[in-house]
């Protein structure tokens, strides 16, 4: 038993992350929000070509991503002959609304620190309550699952903020669904949504979630959640990083404020 | 080689068999034989038997347009050589029918569903010839994987009640559980019946995660397919997107420089450590054992890490590309790797010891969801699952792909069939992974990472094999028009694995069923498709 402290505790330290205080370790390579550099900007399309769930489009003649859509598989950034696209290492990109999930290259995200402060500002807002977060799969390829086991883990823990993952709908406060809505699974989606007690929340996570991603086209799928239910808040990726989940559902908790006032 | 393999094949056939094979030609290593349909129970039970074959895939194509009939594909290794054998019928699309396999070879049970519910061909002698991965509503003379199949068009729900397997007598009750379940894991439907604590019998209904890959890989360009097999099974999407762009690159008869071959192995066996440690963590959650189910998934999350500082992706997305991968690894990166490698070598032994040391963890594992070699085998089992059980295969050993004929590994081997010995292989699998990702980053040769862009011409036929994490994968493409696929078949490894946990919770008690379900670590996504 000894043993086991000595190991499990004195040795290991504080494995816990910062996040959101000290944001995230940035490495050069990572693939986050798409962004587009309009002075390099040719307009030879070939990324709408090579885009695999067509999120790059062209809107009041501005060249936009569609969070929602947009896989993060940097095939834009790979194929433009000009160099225009970068992958940023943005990953904060929840988004209360669906449309507000279409982004150009022109708005600008706010800065790390801003976001660190305004969410420290919404913890301490909301800590001491509980928010209890039940995960339902409708048809998701099991990566979005592995991330949001991941918050509970050491690392990540999201019981520090006072959420936690729970076994049952009817404990539940929020819904976290993963996966294009297959058809096979819309009754169970459904049923689980009802057996969820009021006020709740329904959180869309990753593209498949919010809008079908590269499943959308297929006979036994659905679609996005928000074809079945109100969503509340959408959590774009694929799958979202564990931290871009935390951001979302600190979104999501500044939502249940308002609703249950 | 092949060829004398053929001729022995032949020539080992009774004489009804052997005459009866329509025509016969060998294909690189594969040995491809057409025989009519009612002869494909016998020869493929004698392959199976006397040549020590196993089922690799069984699929069927829609080839009415072609042709005029629907075909049969069944693909068996051969024991011994890297050599398969390919048994091809025609199926006449007026009477959809076949002999059905599964008498003489049990594995082929679900493939058969399969086949019914997305082509239409009925297998006749079928036991229990249900729907497997369409949902109960579906109406029936709709097969989705037939050409002349809209996407589009709207599907009427028809509903009908699934018949599930009954067990009767006094005291005999059912528990259903799912598909929505109690954890963080994927869809599906478990239906025990018990009588007090043991299981009597389990009956596992999938398909909720029925996404219809196989349709939409026909109307992706290859370019695209490679991000659809990432997400087939996400957390072996690697491995999946490795089978897909190894099957595309034998199509277009690319030749992928030595050096991606090797990062190639490097990125496959980062995947396989991360998912590793996921397993094992998993089993030590489930007896209750946080603390070391919490170091477990520090170091998996550490794992996670390591593959974003190399690629930018947690889950090696975006890293496969036709021809090669996308991202180099600087030898500059390489040493941080190789130090961050010797950490975890350290933080695993310790962990080893940990898990393996106390004796109330002990009791849980062992003598729990035994599978005997015999079931392994009658159900063709693969990976981690298999080898605990004593069946002694793994693709990257018998039918090298990448960089691993170049590479020394020990294929780790137990025979008890429970839940530690699939616990002991996984920690030794771990240990001989990070000595390949070593070996591999070590031995790095120096060029390009991929080859010059290839067409695919129309019409060829091409398969792959990869060991994932959970095992045996297979991609079976044949190329159509336009640059996409006319027939993309996947089988993931868990399409095997499922079937082991129904014999595996037998007489065991219900709450060693999360346990046993952990242990055999089985995808849903990848099964359903």
């Amino acid at each position: 038993m000894l043993d086991i402290i000595r190991k499990g505790v004195l040795r290991k330290g504080i494995v816990t992350s910062d996040y959101p205080q000290e944001g995230t370790p940035r490495y050069a390579a990572r693939l986050g929000f798409p962004k587009l550099r309009t002075d390099l900007c040719k307009a030879h399309h070939v990324c709408f070509r090579s885009c695999p769930t067509n999120a790059i489009q062209e809107r009041e003649g501005e060249i936009k991503v569609d969070l929602g859509l947009c896989i993060f598989c940097a095939q834009c950034a790979r194929s433009c002959p000009e160099g225009a696209w970068t992958m940023s290492p943005e990953i904060e990109l929840a988004k209360r609304s669906r449309s507000d999930l279409l982004s150009s290259s022109s708005i600008e995200n706010k800065s790390i620190q801003e976001l660190g402060k305004s969410l420290d500002a919404m913890i301490g807002k909301v800590f001491g309550r509980s928010l209890a977060i039940r995960e339902v799969d409708t048809g998701s390829c099991n990566a979005c699952e592995v991330e949001v086991n991941a918050l509970s883990n050491a690392v990540h823990d999201i019981e520090r903020f006072g959420m936690h993952i729970v076994a049952s709908p009817r404990h539940a406060d929020l819904l976290l669904v993963t996966g294009p809505v297959t058809r096979n699974m819309e009754r169970a989606l459904m049923q689980t949504y009802k057996a969820t007690p009021e006020p709740k929340l329904v959180v869309a996570v990753g593209a498949c979630a919010c809008s079908g991603g590269i499943f959308r086209e297929s006979y036994a799928v659905r679609g996005g959640v928000d074809r079945m239910l109100p969503v509340d808040v959408y959590i774009p990726g694929c799958p979202p990083r564990p931290e871009a989940m935390i951001y979302g559902l600190m979104l999501a908790v500044g939502k249940l404020n308002d609703k249950s006032r | 080689m092949t060829e004398r393999r053929m001729i022995d094949i032949l020539s080992s056939m009774p004489p009804e068999l052997s005459e009866a094979v329509i025509s016969r030609k060998v294909k690189g290593n594969e040995i491809w034989m057409e025989i009519p349909s009612s002869l494909l129970p016998p020869v493929a039970s004698h392959i199976k038997n006397l040549w020590g074959a196993h089922l690799v895939t069984f699929h069927a194509v829609d080839n009415r347009a072609l042709t005029g009939d629907f075909k049969l594909i069944v693909l068996m290794a051969l024991s011994g050589e890297d050599d398969f054998v390919v048994l091809l019928t025609s199926v006449d699309p007026a009477f959809p029918q076949y002999p059905s396999l599964t008498p003489q070879i049990p594995c082929a049970e679900w493939y058969e569903r399969e086949i019914m519910d997305l082509m239409g061909l009925r297998a006749s002698g079928h036991p229990e010839l249900k729907p497997l991965v369409l949902w109960d509503d579906w109406p029936e003379g709709i097969y989705p994987l037939r050409k002349d199949f809209d996407p589009a068009q709207i599907i009427p729900q028809e509903p009908h009640a699934y018949p599930y397997r009954r067990v009767e007598g006094s005291g005999v009750f059912e528990i259903p559980v799912g598909p929505v379940h109690a954890g963080v894991i994927e869809p599906g439907h478990f239906r025990f019946s018990v009588a007090g604590e043991p299981i009597l019998n389990l009956e596992v209904r999938l398909g909720y995660v029925h996404r219809g890959v196989e349709k939409l890989s026909e109307s992706t360009p290859y370019a695209k397919g490679v991000m659809l097999a990432e997400r087939i099974s996400g957390d072996n999407g690697f491995a999946h997107s490795l089978a897909y762009c190894q099957a595309v690159e034998s199509l277009g008869g690319a030749q992928v420089p030595e050096r991606a071959l090797y990062l190639r192995t490097a990125y496959a066996e980062l995947e396989r450590i991360y998912n590793l440690l996921g397993d094992i963590g998993g089993i030590a959650l489930d007896v209750a054992f946080n603390v070391a189910a919490q170091h477990a998934y520090i170091l998996r999350e550490r794992c996670m890490e390591l593959n974003d500082f190399i690629t930018g992706n947690r889950f090696l997305r975006g890293v496969n590309r036709l021809g090669g991968v996308w991202i180099d690894i600087p030898s500059d990166k390489i040493s941080k790797i190789l130090a961050q490698l010797v950490r975890f070598k350290l933080d695993i032994k310790e962990f080893s010891s940990l898990m393996l040391r106390s004796q109330s963890v002990l009791d849980r594992l062992e003598t729990t969801g035994r599978i005997p070699l015999e079931v392994a085998k009658e159900l063709e089992l693969v990976g981690p699952v298999a080898r605990a059980s004593g069946l002694d295969r793994d693709v990257r050993r018998d039918h090298p792909y990448a960089a691993y004929r170049h590479l020394s590994f020990r294929v780790p081997l137990r025979r008890e069939g429970d839940v530690n010995a699939r616990l002991c292989v996984k920690l030794e699998e771990l240990q001989e992974s990070i000595s390949l990702v070593e070996q591999a980053l070590g031995s790095l040769p120096s060029g390009e990472i991929t080859c010059s862009s290839f067409e695919v011409p129309e019409g060829r036929t091409a398969m792959s094999l990869v060991e994932s994490p959970r095992g045996e994968l297979v991609h079976w493409l044949i190329s159509g028009k336009g640059g996409r696929p006319f027939r993309h078949k996947v089988r993931d490894a868990s399409f095997h694995n499922w079937r082991a946990i129904e014999v595996a919770v037998q007489g065991e008690i219900v709450p060693d069923f999360p346990l046993i379900n952990k242990s055999l670590n089985l995808s849903y996504a990848g099964n359903d498709l």
